[in-house]
């Protein structure tokens, strides 16, 4: 799957989308203003050298579908709008050697998969991504490894069980919590 | 039993069940994942509206509607509250909050209502927040509510959605940090520039996956106010939150306060409150250690929260991100920030936004006057701050110095409603995040404390205090 990669750090909800951009009250459509204010100046001109420029205007197959970022991906502000956005996009997956915990379980909610690699790994897809833009990497979800398919390094990543199950069988974490309402209930007795 | 540390106690007396979450790749974590039970959920405009559409979908009614709690905070104006919200942007999440209250029977605290204000100023003032309890709502800074002692967290929308269907999430147990400082702080070191040191020296990512207890004599002899402070920003060092023991000071706060269990429940509450401390011995995966009277009054430099410096210091070496940050604020390695030109102040939000806030600044600047070359927005975090402003007095003096007070909200912390900072300014805030563009695009903050602030607003540059 094409992909597209930065460097930076502690890449921010507030960088993937601006708070100006949170007031729609539905779930679509934030994919327009992920990183905005990366992608467009202030009067709404392209920014041509955004990691993003080359795929504005492109169709969705088209689209990178993994974004590779710096470590501590997602801190800051618990908007879920990051992870829809993000999806929305057409993202599938963000790799980075760290996520921030609120945004990784939006990811996970959204079927969006944070993959988290060692520094030395994605250093790695860093330097394939850069020598060619259009190196491939490859995500298995059941077999939880991700490979660069030019050179076939490969490294497994972290993910529990049940959130692998949740992804694989497209599972959400409501739909049984909801089932659970009984032992709830008698939760909420025992403990009066 | 085994020592257990104050966030076990808490987190032991809300698992629902344990579900299987086996993970091959590494033995040492833990391999279930907890349902926890709930106790107290807040909503605001902007998280809760795709939850509430989601439940319908699904066909499902909130399970418990009288434990969840709602404001609008995020999106309103600080001024001019008596009137329709007039951008449509803001008006219909307020709007829509405010339908699926009624809908459901929440318990929602509009816009100016006695008890209305930012979602974690309002929720300790009304006695919603106590000790023991989990309390989460769709916002990172939810963490303040640790400062009572509750295991208090931030979460996204889809988990919005699932406490108000099941007043249950599931949660991986957090590994848990201790930050000890005994010692007494220097003068003019406030909360806010405790937190930002340790933020300085833990890093923006040295809290990720942690819970934080806050312990040591400065945590002990701080207030209510003060805690809140400290443990709303526990989420800037990548903690899901911050908590600190209660104490006498914890049960004299919320005595008499109109959530809070009244009478002899009130004095049954105190008795079970008191047993939540963390025991000897109990262990943490990560404990730091530091010294009051190496703290001084902080200010932050560049674009995370982490990047902090005692006022009077120097900008120093940075790595990429780090100088990508200097680049946007117009700063360089090795400059001092002492006596540069500011534009606006802000004072409030979650963060700073408290009585105790505006008391410090009102005392800096009884007899001064307002520098004509700033704007200084003066926002409390809640009507109850507001009213306190007035009866003691400080509106007062804050008039006499040449400043105004706005109405509460969100206001300048975040940019969303119409308090924006222009492109390229420098403000000088009292919020959470200094972020680029979170007080505006292109929007320059330096994070302090209200006396920094305060020093600012009266001569228009950074200042010694």
């Amino acid at each position: 799957m094409k992909a597209v990669f930065t460097r930076i750090e502690n890449i921010d909800t507030d960088q993937i989308i601006p708070a100006r951009f949170l007031k729609q009250t539905s779930r679509e459509g934030f994919g327009k203003a992920m990183f905005h204010d990366w992608r467009y100046n202030g009067d709404g001109t392209l920014k041509p050298d955004s990691i993003f420029a080359p795929y504005e205007g492109a169709s969705v197959e088209d689209k990178p579908r993994i974004l590779v970022a710096g470590r501590n991906f997602g801190c800051g502000s618990s908007r879920e709008h990051a992870a829809w956005a993000i999806a929305d996009y057409g993202f599938t997956a963000v790799v980075s050697s760290f996520f921030a915990d609120i945004f990784r379980n939006n990811a996970l909610n959204n079927m969006l998969l944070p993959v988290q690699v060692s520094g030395e790994f994605l250093e790695k897809i860093f330097t394939a991504l850069q020598q060619d833009p259009e190196t491939s990497i490859e995500i298995d979800l059941a077999a939880r490894r991700i490979i660069i398919v030019s050179t076939g390094e490969w490294e497994c990543f972290p993910i529990g069980e049940y959130k692998q199950n949740c992804l694989l069988n497209g599972q959400r974490d409501i739909d049984y919590l909801v089932s659970t309402k009984g032992l709830v209930e008698s939760f909420e007795k025992e403990r009066k | 039993m085994a020592a257990r540390t104050l966030f076990d106690k808490i987190w032991d007396a809300h698992i629902v069940q344990e579900i299987s979450d086996r993970k091959e790749y590494d033995p040492a974590a833990p391999q279930s994942i907890t349902q926890l039970y709930i106790d107290r959920h807040f909503i605001h405009e902007v998280t809760s509206p795709q939850a509430f559409t989601g439940l319908k979908e699904k066909g499902l009614k909130p399970f418990r509607p009288g434990q969840t709690f709602a404001t609008a905070d995020h999106n309103i104006p600080t001024m001019g509250q008596d009137k329709p919200i007039e951008d449509d942007s803001c008006r219909i999440p307020v709007e829509t909050l405010g339908r699926n209250c009624e809908e459901h029977g929440i318990k929602y605290f509009r816009m100016l209502d006695p008890g209305h204000g930012i979602v974690h100023v309002i929720g300790p003032e009304r006695g919603i927040t106590q000790p023991g309890m989990t309390i989460v709502c769709g916002d990172s800074h939810t963490a303040t509510h640790g400062a009572f002692g509750s295991i208090a967290f931030g979460i996204g929308t889809s988990e919005v959605e699932m406490v108000l269907a099941s007043q249950t999430l599931l949660q991986n147990k957090p590994r848990q940090m201790r930050i000890t400082i005994n010692g007494s702080l220097k003068e003019n070191v406030t909360p806010k520039d405790v937190i930002l040191y340790i933020i300085s020296k833990v890093g923006t990512a040295g809290g990720t996956g942690h819970f934080v207890e806050y312990a040591g004599d400065v945590f002990r002899n701080m207030s209510m106010e003060g805690r809140m402070t400290v443990c709303n920003m526990s989420i800037e060092m990548g903690a899901r939150g911050g908590l600190v023991a209660p104490d006498s000071t914890t049960f004299e706060y919320l005595r008499g306060r109109e959530y809070a269990p009244q009478g002899e429940a009130f004095e049954a509450a105190v008795e079970r409150w008191s047993t939540l401390h963390t025991d000897k011995g109990a262990a943490f995966d990560k404990e730091y250690t530091f010294k009051a009277e190496d703290i001084a009054p902080m200010i932050t430099y560049g674009t995370d929260p982490g990047r902090g410096m005692p006022l009077d210091g120097t900008i120093p070496q940075c790595d990429g991100s780090g100088r990508k940050g200097l680049q946007y604020m117009g700063f360089r390695e090795g400059e001092k920030l002492i006596g540069k030109k500011i534009d606006y102040v802000f004072v409030g939000s979650c963060t700073n936004g408290r009585i105790e806030d505006f008391r410090a600044f009102a005392n800096y600047v009884k007899g001064k006057k307002k520098s004509p070359d700033v704007t200084v927005w003066l926002v409390p975090g809640s009507a109850e701050v507001e009213r306190k402003i007035r009866e003691e007095g400080l509106l007062e003096i804050l008039n006499e110095a040449g400043f105004e007070l706005r109405q509460p909200g969100c206001s300048a912390c975040l940019a969303m409603n119409s308090d924006k900072v222009p492109s390229g300014k420098y403000c000088l805030s009292t919020s959470n995040r200094n972020f680029e563009g979170r007080q505006g695009t292109g929007a320059r903050t330096m994070l302090c404390s209200p006396i920094v602030a305060a020093a600012a607003a009266v001569s228009g540059k950074i200042s010694h205090i």
